[in-house]
């Protein structure tokens, strides 16, 4: 008792530290930023024309095709890049959709593909998570972020070449893992399966990115660095830390082995996802409604708070489990304080989207990343209500879990991504997408397949939940109860993985098609050609 | 301070630290001093062999190895998973598979629970010889079809459906060593008070201030 009174007088006098300390900076106007400072990533005259090719295109004047032609200019060091990242991650998210699938089946069909090994169930789940987390999800997002960080800085990418190796790397160092784990070379902690040599592959790939990032960010052009370069900076400094001492090998066991898997498995969707599907939506947001964010102090609040309190929530996956209590009620404090940075995050996001409804109609692009923002807000929502006790002894052990898992990391920041590409790439390649129509259907299959998923894993979920706090029922009888609901999810995930098909060869055909060139006017804004 | 690089990269990582302090070096600290209950064996050669088959199966991501208190819920010893777990019981586990899920039932004392060795193997063989509403995986690929079984040959006892035409089915080494650690999952062995200190407490208090 007197352990976890240290302890937790410890964190309160930290934490009221930190916020004196915060309240000494704003004082003393160390963290001064006002709504000007929102308008940076535009050029000037730029607010006020919407941004998005496939649906504004007629906004455009020649002032504006005259932006377009000097960023191009900026594009031009990092289009390697970022092209290649674009196509590993579309390559993952396709790989890791089917694996996804199969142990969806695996579920109410357990004879389904059982003879051999590599295609058991434990294997195909984990190589599902690790193909959407490390493939998909992560090189979507540094591809995203080598993209914005040079158009944000108004300056090229450096060490591109650096770069484009770190990319490889990455990429090996992805396929790697899912070999190991499908041979059965898994270090058998959950986000934390891949060997650790390949883990030091993976590292250095992200070092190298992570320089060319750095540098850029170094010679910027601007004075003012953008919340989405806040986020940017806090994951490219988050990740490697979390993931070094995560996989040091050797070094963790029993208990105390859970304690950092969750601390890990937790940080790497908040500081390392989270900062890149948050940084991405706060950037395209106000460029294709062309208008800066609601209100840009606040985002001061959700970038700190998202720092402060995320950090200390992991352990309320170990709820009622063999951990000192102390820290268990560490991380519920810690996750009920997650509603004040989200919310702060909520009003900037969505406060943009609802003065701008009208884009929301006309831009499928801005409905992607828009409600992928709002579902950021209700994940975060949902996740600090599971994390308190009461609600916990319903939802843990159970699909409930997996289906607030997918809320964030596919209904929140895989469709901020699917955005972004969908922003990005036409002013990547000056192409057009050749059928704009299918981004209304990839729109269409993935949320009403996403929505089948989310429903059936969750009411499921619960039900499981509430069956295996009841003393006497048969194990028997809520894995029938179940079957159902898993047959359901099977459904949505068929829709979801037809709308990334479509996603993918869209993207294939735009890559490839050298026809379709966008008819960029040869105007130079004088101001902007010259810190190119 | 948000205009210049360094500033923003020193607060968030000062904050991770502090994070990493609380929730990973204090926590280890008061873990990793707990000893061995008087109970608990350290696993044998084959059953790390075998524990080594439980990890690369993934068998952790529907089975979970850590039985609830009753001051959270009386399901879980209903169910006859044993006692709520403490740190000091998984002094030896290395990975942990405390596991995060129960699509199958927790597995801590599955030992105690289901000693026979001939049941693991039929159920890893094929569950739905056993139960017709499993949709836990068959593991066919950790045993051999033989004509005949040789001497020294572990058979897998089978309903005849279940046995395909008429060959005899043989446990493979991963097989036998995959049992021998589930035969070892057993700590039924009580805890003193001290040691019972190290879990998860917070639902006990729930239960007192009733």
């Amino acid at each position: 008792m007197t352990t976890m009174g240290l302890l937790l007088a410890l964190s309160f006098v930290a934490s009221l530290g930190a916020l004196g300390f915060l309240i000494w900076a704003i004082a003393n106007r160390q963290f001064s930023v006002n709504q000007q400072d929102a308008a940076s990533i535009f050029e000037p005259g730029e607010i006020g024309t919407p941004d998005d090719s496939t649906a504004f295109q007629s906004h455009k004047d020649a002032k504006q095709q005259g932006f377009d032609a000097a960023r191009a200019r900026i594009d031009e060091a990092g289009h390697k890049v970022v092209v290649l990242m674009v196509a590993g991650a579309v390559l993952a998210l396709i790989v890791g959709s089917l694996f996804g699938l199969i142990s969806s089946f695996k579920l109410h069909l357990p004879d389904f593909l059982a003879d051999s090994a590599v295609m058991t169930f434990g294997r195909v789940r984990t190589m599902h998570l690790n193909l959407v987390s490390y493939g998909w999800l992560s090189m979507a997002g540094i591809a995203a972020a080598m993209w914005m960080v040079p158009r944000m800085f108004r300056t090229p990418l450096r060490r591109p070449n650096l770069a484009f190796f770190g990319a490889c790397v990455w990429m090996t160092a992805t396929t790697l893992a899912v070999i190991a784990i499908g041979l059965g070379y898994s270090e058998g902690a959950e986000w934390l399966e891949m060997p650790w040599p390949v883990g030091i592959l993976l590292g250095i790939g992200g070092a190298c990115m992570a320089i060319a990032l750095v540098d850029t960010a170094r010679h910027r052009q601007v004075h003012h660095i953008y919340v989405t370069a806040w986020y940017l900076i806090g994951g490219l400094c988050w990740f490697p830390i979390l993931f070094f001492i995560a996989k040091f090998p050797g070094l963790h066991a029993g208990v105390q082995h859970a304690t950092v898997n969750w601390w890990f498995a937790h940080n790497v969707l908040g500081l390392w996802l989270t900062p890149l599907g948050v940084g991405t939506a706060y950037y395209l947001i106000p460029k294709i409604v062309g208008k800066p964010v609601f209100s840009y102090a606040v985002s001061l609040l959700g970038f700190w708070g998202l720092a402060l309190f995320y950090s200390q929530v992991g352990i309320h996956h170990l709820i009622g489990g063999p951990v000192p209590t102390w820290v268990v009620t560490l991380s519920i404090v810690h996750s009920m304080m997650m509603f004040i940075p989200v919310i702060a995050v909520a009003i900037n996001q969505h406060g943009t989207v609802l003065a701008n409804l009208w884009a929301f109609k006309q831009s499928v692009t801005l409905r992607f990343v828009s409600i992928g923002a709002l579902m950021y807000t209700l994940a975060s929502f949902q996740g600090s209500l599971e994390a308190l006790r009461s609600i916990n002894s319903v939802t843990h052990f159970t699909h409930y879990t997996v289906g607030h898992a997918h809320l964030g990391a596919y209904a929140f920041t895989s469709m901020v991504m699917f955005g972004a590409f969908y922003y990005m790439l036409p002013l990547l390649t000056k192409r057009e997408w050749p059928w704009p129509r299918l981004l209304n259907l990839h729109f269409w299959l993935v949320v009403v397949g996403f929505s089948i998923y989310f429903f059936a894993v969750s009411i499921g979920g619960w039900l499981q939940g509430m069956g295996l706090l009841e003393v006497g029922r048969p194990f028997g009888d809520i894995t029938r109860m179940l079957q159902p609901y898993l047959q359901a999810r099977s459904i949505g995930g068929i829709l979801m993985t037809f709308g990334h098909l479509i996603f993918a060869v869209h993207i294939a055909a735009l890559l490839l098609n050298k026809q379709a060139v966008r008819s960029v006017a040869s105007v130079q804004p004088a101001a902007i050609a010259e810190t190119v | 301070m948000m205009n210049r690089l360094l500033p923003i990269a020193v607060g968030a990582i000062a904050i991770l630290a502090f994070a990493t302090l609380m929730l990973v070096i204090l926590p280890g600290i008061q873990i990793r001093i707990e000893e061995a209950p008087a109970g608990l064996q350290p696993y044998t050669a084959q059953e790390l062999a075998g524990r080594q088959q439980y990890v690369n199966l993934g068998c952790v991501y529907c089975h979970s190895q850590q039985p609830r208190s009753h001051e959270q819920t009386l399901a879980d010893a209903a169910q006859g998973w044993g006692r709520p777990s403490v740190a000091a019981d998984y002094v030896y586990d290395r990975p942990h598979q405390l596991g995060t899920m129960r699509t199958g039932p927790d597995l801590l004392n599955v030992g105690a629970r289901l000693p026979s060795a001939d049941w693991h193997l039929t159920h890893l063989y094929q569950p739905r010889a056993i139960f017709d509403w499993s949709n836990m995986p068959a593991f066919p690929f950790l045993f051999e079809e033989k004509a005949q079984a040789e001497p020294g040959d572990m058979v897998v006892k089978l309903p005849p459906e279940f046995r395909p035409d008429g060959k005899t089915i043989v446990a493979r080494q991963p097989a036998l060593d995959l049992v021998a650690y589930l035969q070892s999952l057993d700590r039924s062995y009580p805890v003193d008070n001290e040691k019972n200190a190290v879990r998860d407490q917070g639902f006990a208090k729930r239960l007192e201030d009733r």
